[in-house]
């Protein structure tokens, strides 16, 4: 399977990989301060050079650590949570 | 009915009923054959109203067919083909025939031109894809099954409630822009009627309920035509309500929170679903030409990509038995082809550049912010993130890459799924990347084609804010990956309430009810039961002594008065008579001779 075998080729380069990535988004931001038409923007922050690659890191920091704590605040819980007990009866406690 | 209008959805109806009736070799070619006639009857349609049948004092209009209904119903034939080509290979007729009875539904909802049809085919809708759960034959999926069938009932009451009011106040049942800036109570019971079926938060529970306990294939389905058959009422009746807005807005973003909490791979995308059907509700909200636009482009890219996505994730499950990214993990060796396609699917609804969800979401975020709602915008930007964040890396990396290793017999179960699902994957991703590189065979076809050419997404602005979001997204994701490893738990949504309630409700028929019921039975005995017999007791002696002997009096009284009266009388009828007229014709001459 040749495509296993690409995947393969990938993992075993894993640092020259992970070293492109790095360079490409260091381009995308050069490309964004430099070069892009920023006619289209919305608002004035946006002009900021990089202002989407702080939105889109910071935004995704948010909702990990927001959703989590929101999760382990008492949302989350044990898988058999909903199964009905067997033998004795449970009373339907509101515990949320 | 002047000239036989053929509806589409009566040729799956009839194909389905062929399913049992063809012979073995015969199936398969029926299979693929019944759905493309759909999507070639669609093609063939011209605009105008056809199938118009008097009922009742009304007209049932069952073809409406204009831009906005032609849209929706060209992409769910062809999700039909798609559907069913990746369960092709599944014997059982019945599961094929309820899908395709649940296409043919949707089909029937939305080129439906009055409340009457398109209440019949959302409930045949609702009816038919509960089969699609219940055929996974788990008892979880027979309780997930009976739930989300509830919840629709409960949705379809709304609709019924909310429609009956409406058009016996406008008089009429036709199905058009409702007066959404004044809106009457029956509005908002037609608008509770389609949240649900578009799974607005606090109406959403029922979707990742049933979707991640629905049948491999069945959830292809599922993902695409309930949720989509809502944003096409919503586009067709309530384009422009503000109330929209919020509700899309807040949709997007609740989907990214559950799904990060998610562990299921399939409840994640039911979680995706909800906030990809947002951007939707809150283009409705929008309601300008463009976001309308948009809201019909996204569901439209968004049936082929969330399909996608539960196709890979769908595979994995067939081929593995398991859903859980805590049972999963290295899959890349095993399923090489389901990785990329599901990635595509991933990339697509992130809205890679080049890709579907690039072309169509953009519309709907530049439409929030050239209505100057900046909120609207950046929340969506945010939503988006979060799509990258768990469709676009989540889902691949923990399935298919990972720390953890999957058990021994998992390992050995996997490998690439039959020729069929994946002939059904590969359509879908040329699809997702055909409408993302080619953008006019989409926006041809929306309801405002003018305006949607105008749009142009192809700009360095756009290719640059968008690429830096979801890159930077990307290199959050990798250094926070310890924070996002999946854990064996569930997550509570609003479907505890009545779950849990259902079963405080048990509890309670159960406990005091039942003891109540118990006591009031003893105290009827005792406090009710003795003193009747007492009192019944009592009444009979009276009813025995008192008023039968004033009875018998009353009876020998009359009897002796009868035997006196006797006396008087004489035994001939003529005589009697004789004696009669004599007294009336004495009265006469009297009163003549008096009282003149």
């Amino acid at each position: 399977m040749k495509l296993a075998r690409l995947i393969e080729f990938l993992r075993n380069r894993l640092k020259t990989v992970v070293w492109v990535c790095m360079a490409v988004l260091a381009l995308l931001v050069l490309w964004d301060a430099t070069s892009v038409d920023k006619s289209d923007a919305h608002t004035g922050l946006e002009r900021l050079p990089a202002f989407w690659s702080v939105f889109g890191f910071i935004g995704c920091a948010l909702i990990v650590i927001v959703s989590k704590w929101y999760g382990h605040a008492g949302i989350m819980t044990r898988e058999d949570y909903y199964e009905e007990p067997s033998g004795k009866e449970e009373e339907a406690g509101p515990r949320r | 009915m002047n000239n036989f209008w053929l509806h589409p959805s009566l040729i799956l109806l009839l194909g389905g009923v062929l399913l049992f009736l063809a012979p073995a070799r015969l199936k398969k070619g029926l299979l693929l054959l019944a759905p493309i006639l759909v999507f070639a009857r669609i093609l063939t349609m011209a605009k105008g109203t056809y199938g118009t049948v008097p009922f009742f004092g009304t007209d049932l209009t069952f073809g409406r067919v204009d831009a906005l209904s032609s849209v929706f119903g060209y992409i769910m034939a062809l999700m039909c083909i798609i559907g069913t080509l990746y369960g092709m290979h599944v014997k059982e007729n019945a599961q094929h025939a309820t899908a395709w009875v649940y296409v043919a539904g949707s089909l029937g909802a939305i080129y439906a031109g009055d409340y009457i049809t398109l209440f019949l085919f959302s409930e045949v809708m609702a009816f038919s894809s509960v089969f699609l759960v219940w055929f996974r034959r788990r008892p979880q999926s027979l309780a997930a099954g009976f739930r989300y069938l509830l919840v629709h009932v409960s949705g379809g009451l709304a609709l019924l409630g909310g429609m009956v009011l409406h058009c016996k106040a406008q008089g009429s049942w036709a199905f058009g822009q409702l007066d959404v800036a004044h809106p009457t109570p029956a509005i908002y019971l037609i608008l509770a009627g389609f949240l649900l079926n578009a799974a607005v938060p606090p109406l959403h529970a029922w979707l990742p309920d049933a979707y991640g306990e629905a049948t491999f294939n069945g959830s292809v389905f599922l993902c695409a035509f309930t949720t989509k058959t809502a944003v096409y009422a919503l586009c067709r009746a309530f384009a422009g309500m503000d109330l929209l807005i919020y509700l899309g807005v807040a949709m997007a973003l609740y989907g990214v929170v559950y799904a990060v909490l998610e562990n299921d791979c399939r409840r994640l995308l039911a979680y995706h679903i909800i906030s990809q059907v947002g951007y939707m509700v809150a283009g409705v909200g929008i309601g300008t030409e463009m976001a309308i636009n948009g809201a019909c482009a996204h569901a439209f890219a968004h049936i082929l990509y969330k399909a996608l996505l539960f196709m890979g994730c769908g595979s994995v499950l067939y081929m593995t038995g398991e859903s859980k990214f805590t049972e999963l993990g290295g899959l890349w060796k095993k399923m090489p082809w389901t990785f990329v396609f599901t990635l595509i699917g991933g990339l697509s609804i992130s809205a890679f550049p080049l890709f579907s969800g690039f072309v169509s979401k953009s519309m709907i975020v530049s439409a929030g912010f050239h209505e100057r709602k900046l909120w609207v915008g950046m929340l969506l930007m945010l939503a988006s993130s979060g799509t990258f964040l768990h469709t676009g890396l989540k889902v691949p990396y923990f399935i298919w890459f990972g720390k953890n290793k999957p058990k021994t017999e998992v390992w050995n179960r996997a490998a690439e799924p039959p020729g069929n699902m994946m002939a059904a994957m590969l359509i879908a991703s040329l699809l997702c990347i055909f409408i993302g590189c080619y953008t006019p065979y989409l926006y041809n076809m929306l309801p405002y084609p003018l305006e949607a050419l105008k749009y142009q997404p192809y700009t360095s602005y756009h290719i640059s804010e968008t690429l830096q979001v979801l890159l930077f997204t990307g290199l959050g994701f990798f250094l926070l990956i310890k924070k996002l490893k999946p854990e064996a738990l569930i997550s509570l949504d609003l479907d505890w309430f009545y779950r849990m309630g259902g079963r405080a409700f048990l509890w309670l028929a159960q406990k005091p009810i039942q003891s109540a019921d118990t006591f009031v039975g003893e105290l009827y005995r005792v406090a009710g039961l003795v003193p009747l017999m007492f009192t019944a007791l009592l009444a009979g002696r009276f009813d025995n002594t008192i008023i039968d002997g004033a009875v018998d009096g009353l009876a020998e009284s009359v009897r002796g008065l009868g035997r006196r009266l006797r006396l008087a009388q004489r035994g001939e009828m003529r005589q009697n008579l004789a004696l009669a007229f004599a007294v009336a014709a004495i009265l006469i001459v009297a009163f003549l001779l008096f009282v003149r």
